[in-house]
């Protein structure tokens, strides 16, 4: 690729504030819009202002634009990652530096995710580098059924990586639910109940309004609002009046309430919790057993965030695993993002490789796996429209944010890698720790020196 | 057709292999300083013998594939012929194709060695993964050499067959896990479905001891304030123990001890080493250690730092059994990065790519893929076909069985994939598998296709995984 453009971004150090979109127009290569369709050869793609002016083939380049030479390689959107971690941990292991959870907290729904993410964690660029532009931030869950309030982030080398706070609530079913609720599935159901009564008893009383559901602009990072102008409830309550608050926007139906379930029966068990709560925005996470039930997950219009790649039945909800879950899902008509992390290799950075293999599948006999289109989407467009951004991010149209990430080769394939990434039309920087070791350790001559004066 | 094993039984195998370990050492150890070691006392018959017969097969002949023959060949438009069990030769499309042999159209296809693990949970860790399966770890004591793997491993585990059916194994080392300082025995076996882990023993494997260094044992037990509880308490009681190892082997009658049977067949030169092991620095000193006590570490495992010392790893003719590009998830993986095997390779070392994952095991050819790819990105290019040895003939050697597995030569063992497609693209699948020569897996027949006991009568009992 010739490189016609060449950008400062070699820093490590985070902007304070987000720099300047550049306008720039990439030209000849081959490229996929995100939304399903098949990659498109020798193809324009015009980004202005930080969005998405318009991409395909045939596309006329503005006068006066930067134009790259896309030659020989691949223009996609961003990847988004479903329900990651990023920004919430240094090294899983070293429980100082690990916020996923909070076993031992007096919360559980009002935990916020949105004031400690770390866009500094190495986590963040080794992910950017690998073209991951957007994600969800889940909390996972550790004192109670209930995780907290999810984020939605971009990964630009800035301090404003929080997009879009408290979008979505998370609630541990199945078998980790219901340890967590006291030992049984009889008790996850009977907290989350009372919990979503309180909380719409709660919301009534209060006249509150909500705030941080997936609207368009950037919410502050305070604290919830919801809170000074409460008066005590009264009577038994198990819920405190911070949790409480928490969940007035997931009964209402203005918060997304991301259901984390495996088992067939259980999740149509979720699936019914909509005759006690008509307005719950429901996604199933995980949902491993999902294709027994699909056409009654298709039948409720709730989408669904899965690993693609489990095929072992690795617990009593798990054991109808299969990698044709997602395809089945997608062929019975369920929206359906492929996210999840089961082993250290399952990064973020490696969604391709899951998608990927859902191409592989459909070789198989008896598999159902998904076109290439179909899987590009399920990490791209997909997932931002199970987060309330459809046609906003992980897509090349017109007015989407300006997220590109020009690869060496096709995407999915196991050879290929980004080369330049862009969020907003903002080029990124592509080094990180591990980027730094590898030019340290390209060489083991220390006739001069130590490797370590090497940086 | 009778089933039979090949090559003499597992005596000949293991004085083989520990023959050619002492011969190893001698170029890497630091010479004169090996304790002069006794024979130790062993039961008469080597005990939980391999039962394992190979099934039947037929004659068959691949033709018109793409071959990567697992030593660093690679032939286009290529012949794979195997009979009885074992590889009878392989050539281009001008390779005589005996009579009677069954063709198998190789066109636009791709074969393979069998692929080989080297490092696996499956059957000690087993799925689904409640505590009442939790056999890999035996975390009452830092050092217990004598616990045997085989002991723990289910074979009903639905694992192997995922392992078989989507990743081309053939054949897997199962590993205690890395609590303590020496795990045990491991125990290596054929991906083949069985009644019993005898039935899957691979037939004259050596056994290894698995050791780890580094984070595990000294939290584990240090969390239960006992010893070790740092790093430096780690290689003190490793000292402390090969030292009773020597003891052990200097007594002219000592009285049978299954702990110390193992740690003199390692001092002996008949059991390898499999250390697990994340930093550089730690592995240094393994090397050290091993010289003080005259034993050969075959490989380190997980070893992502190697490439920080590879032309240490070089000259000492160790493998590292690393992942593609796990990295992270531990202080001591924090400095892992994707072109760890790729600068290993580099120096000259021997690499393997590993699982140690249920998942991970089904797609080692697109772990190695990756790990190629990141090399070529910093301008290491490794040819495709020595990339497949990662997953085949390195794996084999590092486990004491590349003389009768990891590649396609023959007289060695009819373990063989045919892939639809180029292993290294993430568009391809296993379409057949061979074991010694029979087929074992076949995409086309969904007959063809273990299901285990646990799954009979389960919903998605026989789905295509």
């Amino acid at each position: 690729m010739k490189r016609l453009l060449t950008l400062a971004v070699s820093s490590l150090a985070l902007a304070a504030s987000p720099a300047l979109a550049q306008d720039v127009a990439i030209t000849g290569a081959t490229v996929a819009l995100g939304d399903g369709s098949d990659p498109v050869e020798n193809a324009t793609v015009v980004v202005r202002g930080g969005r998405v002016v318009a991409a395909g083939a045939g596309v006329s380049v503005p006068a006066g634009m930067t134009v790259l030479d896309g030659t020989g390689t691949w223009v996609t959107p961003g990847i988004f990652a479903s329900i990651t971690n990023l920004g919430l941990v240094d090294v899983g292991a070293v429980s100082e530096s690990n916020d996923v959870d909070a076993d031992d907290s007096p919360f559980g729904a009002a935990l916020d995710v949105s004031p400690v993410i770390n866009p500094n964690a190495q986590d963040f660029g080794y992910s950017r580098a690998g073209g991951v532009t957007r994600a969800s931030v889940m909390p996972e869950a550790g004192a109670s059924i209930f995780g907290g309030q999810g984020a939605i982030i971009d990964l630009g080398a800035d301090y404003d990586a929080v997009r879009h706070p408290r979008a979505f609530q998370v609630v541990e079913f199945g078998e980790r639910g219901a340890r967590l609720a006291g030992g049984s599935r009889t008790s996850v159901h009977a907290l989350l109940r009372n919990a979503l009564h309180e909380a719409g008893t709660y919301g009534d009383a209060g006249e509150l309004r909500t705030a941080g559901s997936a609207g368009g602009q950037r919410e502050g990072l305070g604290l919830d609002s919801r809170m000074p102008n409460n008066v005590d409830r009264q009577g038994d309550v198990l819920l405190t009046r911070f949790d409480a608050a928490a969940l007035v926007p997931v009964v209402r139906g203005e918060q997304k309430l991301y259901v984390q379930v495996e088992r067939a029966s259980d999740i149509l068990s979720v699936l019914a919790l909509r005759e006690e709560f008509p307005a719950l925005d429901i996604v199933l996470v995980g949902a491993t057993e999902g294709w027994m039930v699909a056409d009654r997950i298709a039948a409720a219009d709730v989408p669904v965030i899965a690993n693609a790649l489990r095929d072992l039945p690795a617990s009593f909800e798990q054991l109808a695993a299969t990698q044709s879950n997602v395809g089945r899902l997608v062929d019975a008509g369920v929206k359906v993002a492929i996210g999840g992390y089961d082993s250290s290799g399952d990064h973020p950075r490696n969604l391709p490789q899951q998608a990927g293999n859902m191409v592989a599948l459909n070789r198989v006999p008896g598999a159902t796996g998904l076109t290439w289109g179909e899987a590009f989407a399920a990490i791209t467009s997909v997932p931002a429209e199970v987060a309330g951004l459809g046609g906003r991010m992980g897509v090349l149209a017109e007015g989407a944010h300006g997220d590109l990430v020009v690869w060496d080769g096709d995407p999915l394939e196991t050879s290929s890698a980004p080369v330049r990434v862009f969020v907003d039309g903002v080029e990124q920087p592509l080094t990180n720790h591990q980027t730094r070791l590898r030019d340290r350790y390209r060489s083991l001559d220390e006739s001069e020196r130590p490797r370590a004066y090497e940086w | 057709m009778g089933r039979h094993s090949k090559k003499g039984g597992p005596v000949a195998l293991l004085l083989t292999t520990a023959a050619s370990l002492a011969l190893a050492g001698c170029t890497s150890a630091s010479g004169n300083d090996r304790p002069a070691v006794a024979a130790a006392p062993v039961a008469a018959e080597e005990p939980y013998a391999s039962t394992y017969e190979r099934y039947p097969g037929v004659p068959t002949a691949i033709v018109g594939a793409t071959i990567y023959d697992g030593a660093g060949g690679m032939i286009e438009n290529g012949t794979v012929l195997f009979a009885d069990g074992e590889v009878v030769g392989i050539g281009g499309a001008d390779l005589a194709i005996p009579a009677g042999y069954t063709r198998v159209d190789g066109t636009g296809r791709f074969v393979t060695p069998g692929i080989i693990d080297i490092h696996s949970h499956l059957g000690d860790y087993p799925t689904p993964s409640v505590d009442a399966h939790s056999d890999g770890n035996e975390a009452t004591d830092p050092t217990t050499p004598e616990v045997w793997a085989e002991h723990s491993v289910w074979p009903q585990d639905p694992g192997f067959s995922r392992a078989l059916a989507n990743g081309g194994i053939t054949s897997l080392q199962i590993l205690p896990g890395s609590a303590n300082l020496m795990g045990g025995r491991s125990v290596t076996l054929k991906n083949v479905p069985s009644r019993t882990v005898q039935g899957m023993k691979f037939p004259g494997a050596p056994y290894s001891l698995k050791m780890a260094c580094g984070e595990n044992p000294k939290r584990v037990y240090g969390g239960r304030n006992r010893m070790p509880s740092t790093r430096m308490g780690n290689f003190a009681v490793n000292r402390e123990t090969w030292i009773e190892a020597q003891e052990y082997m200097a007594e002219e009658e000592p009285d049978r001890d299954i702990a110390m049977e193992t740690l003199a067949g390692v001092l002996s030169g008949e059991i390898m080493i499999q250390n697990h092991c994340y930093r550089a620095d730690e592995m240094a000193l393994v090397l050290s250690m091993a010289d003080e006590f005259g034993y050969r570490v075959s490989a380190f495992h997980h070893a992502v730092e190697s490439y920080k010392i590879a032309d240490m790893l070089r000259d000492n003719e160790v493998c590292s059994a690393v992942w593609a590009d796990w990295y992270g998830f531990k202080m001591e993986a924090y400095d892992a990065i994707p072109e760890n095997a790729a600068l290993i390779h580099n120096q000259g070392a021997c690499v393997v790519i590993h699982s140690d994952d249920e998942n991970g095991i089904q797609r080692l050819n697109q772990e190695a893929a990756k790990a190629q790819a990141d090399g070529r990105r910093m301008g290491i290019d490794i040819a495709d076909a020595d990339v497949i040895s990662w997953i085949t003939l390195n794996a084999a050697r590092a486990m004491g069985i590349g003389d009768v597995t990891g590649s396609l030569e023959a007289g060695k063992m009819a373990d063989v994939v045919l892939w639809n497609g180029d292993p290294l693209s993430i568009y391809s699948r296993p379409e057949m598998v061979w074991i010694d020569g029979a087929v074992m897996y076949d995409m086309n027949d969904p007959q063809m296709r273990p299901v285990s006991d646990f799954e009979l009568g389960q919903p998605g009992e026989g789905d295509v995984k």
